[in-house]
């Protein structure tokens, strides 16, 4: 009963922060909402026993994307006051809300032939889920189901999805990386370094250690408990963003230099496509695992582990090539 | 009553993602299309959640004494999406820094008058 409480809760909560962002026109607090939008739906995600995307949700939507918007606002922003105001519209937008309003209109007619939430019944839990419930921990040694299917049963998905992340990150640093020298700085594009200040130092000195060690625990516990390599890429990365926003980026930039993420953000791909082709050679088909071990268990299980490790490899470099890039032409 | 929570997530889904679509259509700010899409992203990720969920369900992780677990398939499939969506939005935001360098704005309606007054 609780759940239904807290689930209703949260659900107006996050209608009102939508309407909310709809409805201001500045941006700075628009972008801030949506921080707070992200930690709620990280918070809905664990109440529907979803651990594994409350982890990544909290740490990418109110993590990482705050960050890469602020720095776009700081890119952007208007040369004058108000900085960061979103200019009124001339008509008054009535086509929109009538498209809206019958959208929704039939997809909530839609809804009447969904079971009900929560149902045991529904089509959803009775085809491949009853499959990967029954037999996942038999089949690939791993008691976190949702591992055993995102790095073995659909690896061929996820291959794809890492090679997403990889090609966006590229693209991020073809477009606002490469060229910035040609510009001449205009106002507002000075990067205004965050003054130094003690406590948040002391604070960040202590928790940043613990974040990446959190970080790790994530990325190798993850076939036992929650956890895997896109959550444990994005916590990792969401460490280091948060010592170069506290001590500054020429300092994160020593630590890691961007040529070595470059690397490592293909290293992790190359790692999991790698891992795919060595059953290929042993005579298997791409990506079964089965092959790679002793027994089918043993097999699987290190196959998991590593084309976890190359996940999180290459998600972490790329969320970090996308901070430098945005925090990097901010301060050109 | 039961009707209702039964269906309760679903129609706020649809209420989110039609917030996000509204923004996405009717405003001209790039940066609050972004904004928009995200919206309607997350509510789509709630809905596949939703679907999910099982009546007294646990996580998907197999432990001793647990009978039910909620579905873990669109677990896999909304935690990979939300790291391709940040890393697809990050490339949105990256535009938008191009277009305003180019343009001197992130209005649509400026950027149109510029591409019309040349």
């Amino acid at each position: 009963m609780i759940d239904i409480v807290i689930d209703v809760t949260l659900l107006a909560f996050l209608a009102i922060t939508a309407v909310a962002t709809l409805h201001l026109t500045n941006l700075f607090a628009i972008v801030m909402l949506f921080g707070v939008f992200s930690l709620l739906s990280a918070g809905l995600f664990v109440v529907m026993d979803a651990p594994d995307v409350a982890f990544t949700e909290a740490a990418v939507g109110a993590g990482i994307s705050t960050v890469l918007m602020l720095a776009t606002l700081a890119l952007v922003k208007r040369p004058q006051k108000p900085y960061y105001a979103e200019a009124p519209r001339a008509h008054r937008p009535w086509l929109p809300l009538v498209v809206v309003v019958i959208t929704g209109s039939a997809l909530v007619y839609g809804t009447w032939d969904i079971p009900g939430f929560g149902a045991p019944e529904a089509p959803a839990q009775t085809h491949v889920a009853r499959y990967y419930i029954d037999n996942a921990l038999q089949e690939t040694g791993v008691p976190n189901i949702v591992t055993a299917v995102l790095a073995s049963y659909r690896g061929f998905d996820t291959l794809g999805e890492v090679v997403v992340v990889y090609t966006a990150g590229v693209a991020v640093l073809l477009l606002i990386v490469g060229g910035a020298q040609k510009r001449r700085p205009g106002p507002g594009m000075r990067g205004d370094q965050m003054r130094p200040n003690l406590i948040l130092h002391v604070i960040a000195k202590f928790v940043i250690p613990l974040i990446i060690l959190f970080a790790l625990y994530v990325q190798f516990h993850g076939d036992f408990g929650p956890g895997g390599g896109f959550q444990a890429g994005v916590i990792f990365s969401a460490a280091l963003i948060l010592y170069a926003l506290v001590f500054g980026l020429d300092v994160a930039e020593k630590i890691i230099p961007s040529r070595w993420l470059h690397k490592l953000a293909a290293l992790g791909v190359v790692i999991y496509a790698g891992v795919g082709v060595v059953p290929l050679l042993l005579g298997g088909n791409y990506l079964d695992y089965t092959l790679l071990g002793s027994t089918q268990v043993a097999g699987q299980h290190l196959g998991i582990l590593l084309v976890e490790l190359g996940v999180g490899i290459t998600v972490a470099s790329v969320m970090l090539i996308l901070f430098f890039a945005f925090a990097g032409r901010a301060r050109k | 009553m039961d009707f209702f929570i039964g269906h309760y997530n679903y129609w706020i889904v649809i209420f989110l993602m039609m917030v996000g679509l509204y923004t996405v259509i009717s405003r001209g700010n790039l940066i609050k299309k972004i904004i928009g899409l995200n919206i309607f992203q997350v509510s789509v990720f709630f809905l596949y959640i939703s679907l999910g969920t099982v009546e007294g369900g646990a996580a998907p992780i197999i432990a001793e004494g647990v009978e039910v677990y909620s579905n873990p398939l669109p677990h896999v499939l909304i935690l990979t999406a939300i790291v391709v969506g940040v890393a697809t939005t990050a490339l949105a935001l990256a535009l938008v820094v191009r277009i305003k360098e180019s343009y001197g704005t992130i209005e649509e309606d400026e950027i149109h008058n510029l591409d019309h007054s040349l």
